[in-house]
């Protein structure tokens, strides 16, 4: 560390500033002259009150703060400018310097020379001029900066969970525990989620109704949990700690308070219909129906679609024989308002439709099946009662070919990869061989099993006799068309370049399970938008940080867990539908949460009341008093974006944080000396102008 | 003191005589500045001539602020959240609508539209932002300096003969109803 001689103040500076330069290691200094920048605030940025100029090799070290620590004390600084890495990164922590020494933290700015120059650029020289840039813009700015305190805001204690999969019961569940309410939204008739299709759970093989039914038991009858299955949330207002969330219902034409879920209905309603999404498509269910017999709530829906009362007007064989005269065909979709200070966003995933491989296909020839199906297939309580056979409903294979990778790390899909359909097409070859005597292919691009026990889960397999066939499959079809495979006539051919021997191979099976992939919930984009959060490209939803805040979303009070965030297996979705949890439990204790305290408000003085501004702001955060003709902010409703202040054409909107001097200084600071050009006249002069 | 750099903010070292051009961008907190944070968190390269000026909000972007910035440099970067993406529901449309009101004021005052552009940037979109930078460096590369001071001066109304372009003004009225310009066709889809 190293100080630059400290030039006297010039009297007419109002702030005595200083300059903290980070090397980051060599993350900055390998492209940015870190001393020169030093050197130069403290020559050019004096008459702009810079009065020590320092650089670091980690700024966000307590070594490092400690510096700041001490120079607001010994040379009573009254205003700090970090150039280090993003404030997305460390704001908070030079911000929390300051306080400590008792500086305002408003008061101190970090400007990002890393993600915003090191790390973009290789010219050294350009990069260096474009820091010295970069750290003028922040001591321009810094100079009208304001002291100022967070926004308190109350937490509202209840909790909105919605998607009622694993990952939302587990966060539910955490925080009904702790005592406080929860709101969970599933829009099957039952929660569960995919699990609740599961037999066997890799790499374990514990049984999925075992672990998850107790869990969606207890959720549903847990004091502080109220279910809405069926249901749908609408719309979402207000803020974080205040949230007002429209459910609608859906009708399920089932008096809840009469139903005992017998089960009569199911068994008598006579209207049979593929079931797509429980049984995946291989099995039935009725018009009337739990998805499930461990269904959670018990109470069936009817499927007004496949209803035959409600096609033609006739049947009711539900609704004579319910013993307790719950069926209602009169009920009609709900709307229930609730009130909660956090939201949990678990939608999950959904799975990669296989028809789009066409030269898979699936859809096309019988025995060609999804992992999903197969999930179905495999289970003791599913479709085919746990025997492993053809669509054929009776022919048992000789052999089955399991195809890695459907839909993932494919460009023409998904460039990701799916993260657990190793795993579950390792489980797949198990069960496989458990069931029947068949030969079991696993067709892979490479085994990518990382979790805990997994590798182990991988050598067991391959112990138990399954072949490995490294290489994408290229087609599967049904056609023989080699004069040796005569004999495979009626069978599926795999072909596949094998990579490890270096030859095409075809191989003849009689079953292909499609590992696809996972994909997000087909409406993820617009649910994001409901309640203001962001997704990727891919449709998951953006963590607030990838790796240092993974169940937050850029919005405050929106927080996201399991496979919404993006494919992840059963034990991580568990975790982070904790972890969410954890996030809101603290905030309601705390009671209340600071906010930044960028808010707009009105000079009253000025308002010439045109009421411009009034229409701008999306949270109707703006009020007119008619008497006096001015307007005024609410600052419980703003979010600061500032877009009435750009608009008000008295300027008398200022905000907080980012007002109209700090950014015009900022830009002066950014450009300055640009061609020799002065500053120009100071800024407060020049904001009296209105825009 | 030890000698250094002479000035900050002076034009990138101009290699083989080539123009370098100073931008200037405003970036949302939200999405195009998180994009900007994605390119150097993945390295991604873009030309040292764009410095960033991080908002709350694209629709902060005060007309004044732009003003002000082309007193210096040779071009003004909007970037901001996707329609409908936005962090504050709808007021990047509301910057969508102030930037074509302002690049049609800029462009009377003989900017090229060049220098005032706008493009959109979602938090995971680093290499987009790059790319976008690279685009537009090359094409204000291509347009040389702004010299807004000699341009200022020949935009003095008593210069020109009253009436004078009142014709050019309204053909490039008539011209811009009849093929409105990408923006203002994105502004009445967003807002259909
Ligand atoms: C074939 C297959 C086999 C697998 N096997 C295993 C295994 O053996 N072991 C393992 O650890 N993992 C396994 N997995 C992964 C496992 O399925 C996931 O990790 C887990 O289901 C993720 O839980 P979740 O709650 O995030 O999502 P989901 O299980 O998808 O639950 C999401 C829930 O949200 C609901 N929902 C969605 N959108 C909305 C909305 N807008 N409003 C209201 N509700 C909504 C859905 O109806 C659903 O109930 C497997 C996956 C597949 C595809
Ligand atoms: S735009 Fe400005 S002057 Fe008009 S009502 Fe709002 S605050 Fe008052
Ligand atoms: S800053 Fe944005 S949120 Fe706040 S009052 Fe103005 S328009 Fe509304």
């Amino acid at each position: 560390m190293s100080a630059s001689n400290l030039p006297a103040q010039p009297d007419g500076a109002r702030e005595r500033i200083g300059v903290y330069v980070c090397h980051c290691g060599s993350n900055i200094a390998a492209t940015v002259d870190v001393e020169a920048v030093r050197d130069w605030s403290a020559e050019h940025l004096g008459d702009r009150g810079v009065v020590v100029a320092r650089d670091y090799k980690f700024m966000c070290a307590s070594t490092g703060q400690e510096l700041i620590e001490q120079d607001i004390k010994e040379l009573g600084l009254t205003r700090v400018v970090v150039a280090a890495c993003s404030p997305h990164m460390h704001e908070k922590t030079f911000r929390g310097a300051c306080r400590r020494a008792g500086l305002n933290p408003y008061l101190c700015e970090l400007v990002s020379i890393r993600e915003q120059d090191s790390w973009v650029h290789t010219d050294r020289t350009a990069a260096t001029a474009k820091a010295e840039a970069i750290v003028a813009g922040g001591v321009y700015r810094v100079a009208h900066s304001e002291a100022l305190e967070p926004f308190r805001v109350p937490i509202d204690p209840a909790t909105l969970v919605v998607g009622g999969g694993i990952a939302g019961i587990s966060a539910a569940l955490e925080i009904a525990d702790a005592g406080f309410p929860v709101h969970l939204v599933e829009r099957e008739p039952s929660i569960g989620g995919h699990m609740a299709q599961f037999d066997k759970t890799f790499p374990t093989l514990d049984c999925a109704a075992c672990i998850l039914t107790p869990r969606m038991v207890t959720a549903g009858m847990h004091q502080n949990i109220t279910l809405h299955t069926w249901s749908e949330v609408t719309d979402v207002a207000g803020y974080v700690g205040n949230f007002t969330v429209t459910i609608k219902h859906r009708a399920r034409y089932v008096d809840t308070a009469l139903c005992t879920g017998c089960g009569i209905c199911q068994e008598k309603c006579p209207s049979k219909v593929v079931d797509t999404r429980y049984e995946a498509g291989l099995g039935y269910r009725k018009g009337v129906y739990t998805p499930f017999p461990q269904a959670v709530p018990k109470y069936p829906v009817i499927d007004v679609e496949n209803c035959i009362y409600f096609e033609k007007g006739t049947c009711g064989a539900c609704k004579k024989l319910c013993p307790t005269g719950a069926i209602d065909f009169d009920q009609k979709d709900e709307e229930v308002t609730v009130k909660v200070g956090n939201i949990i966003i678990a939608t999950g995933f959904e799975l990669f439709d296989a028809r789009r491989v066409e030269q898979y296909g699936y859809g096309r020839m019988p025995n060609v099946f999804t992992s999903l199906e197969f999930e179905r297939m495999s289970n003791a309580a599913g479709p085919t009662a746990g025997r492993i056979v053809l669509r054929d409903g009776v022919t048992e294979p000789k052999a089955v070919g399991i195809v890695h990778c459907v839909g993932s790390r494919d460009r023409n899909y998904n460039n990701y990869c799916s993260a657990i359909c190793c795993m579950q097409s390792l489980k797949f070859a198990h069960l496989v061989r458990e069931h029947t005597d068949a030969t079991v292919y696993e067709f892979y691009i490479d085994i990518r099993a990382p979790g805990k026990a997994f590798d182990e889960f991988y050598q067991r397999v391959m112990e138990e006799g399954s072949v490995f066939v490294r290489g994408r499959v290229a087609a599967i079809s049904d056609t023989v068309r080699l004069p040796d495979e005569e004999a495979h006539q009626g069978r599926l051919i795999v072909s596949v370049e094998d990579t490890l021997a270096g030859v095409q191979r075809r191989i003849p099976v009689d079953m292909v399970i499609l590992s696809s992939g996972l994909e997000p919930a087909t409406d993820a984009q617009e649910v994001a938008r409901r309640f203001g959060i962001t997704c990727s490209a891919d449709g998951w939803v953006i963590e607030r940080h990838p790796k240092l805040d993974p169940v937050a979303t850029m919005t405050e009070g929106v927080f996201a867990a399991g496979c919404a965030l993006g494919p992840r297996d059963i034990p991580a979705s568990v975790a982070n539908g904790a972890a969410a949890a954890a996030r809101v439990l603290a905030r309601i204790q705390e009671g209340e949460l600071a906010l930044e305290p960028i808010r707009a408000t009105v000079d009253q003085e000025r308002c010439s009341g045109c009421r411009i501004c009034n229409d701008l702001c999306p949270y109707s955060a703006i009020v007119y008093h008619g008497w006096e003709q001015v307007s005024e902010v609410n600052p419980a409703l703003c979010q600061g974006c500032g877009v009435c202040i750009a608009a008000c054409p008295a300027g008398a909107i200022s905000g907080s944080g980012f007002s109209d001097v700090q950014i015009l200084s900022q830009i002066d600071g950014l450009l300055t000396a640009l061609g020799g050009a002065p500053p120009g006249p100071a800024v407060e002069e020049r904001e009296a102008v209105p825009a | 003191m030890s000698a250094t750099t002479a000035h900050a903010g002076a034009a990138p070292a101009a290699k083989d005589g080539r123009f370098e051009p100073v931008i200037l961008a405003f970036t949302c907190n939200w999405c195009s500045y998180r994009a900007a944070d994605l390119a150097g968190t993945a390295r991604m390269k873009y030309p040292p001539n764009v410095r960033l000026v991080r908002l709350m909000c694209s629709g902060r972007v005060d007309p004044a602020f732009v003003m002000r910035a082309f007193a210096d440099a040779d071009a003004v970067i909007l970037t901001g959240c996707w329609p409908a993406d936005c962090h504050y529901r709808i007021q990047n449309v509301k910057a969508l609508r102030r930037f074509i009101l302002l690049r049609r004021v800029l462009e009377s005052m003989g900017i090229e539209p060049q220098r005032f552009q706008r493009f959109y940037a979602s938090a995971a979109e680093g290499q987009q932002l790059a790319a976008e930078f690279d685009r537009i460096v090359e094409e204000v590369r291509a347009l040389g300096p702004l010299d807004w001071a000699g341009r200022h001066a020949a935009f003095v109304p008593s210069a020109t003969p009253p009436g004078a372009g009142v014709g050019e003004a309204r053909a490039a009225a008539e011209a811009r109803a009849a093929a409105p310009p990408p923006a203002e066709r994105e502004l009445a889809e967003v807002t259909a």
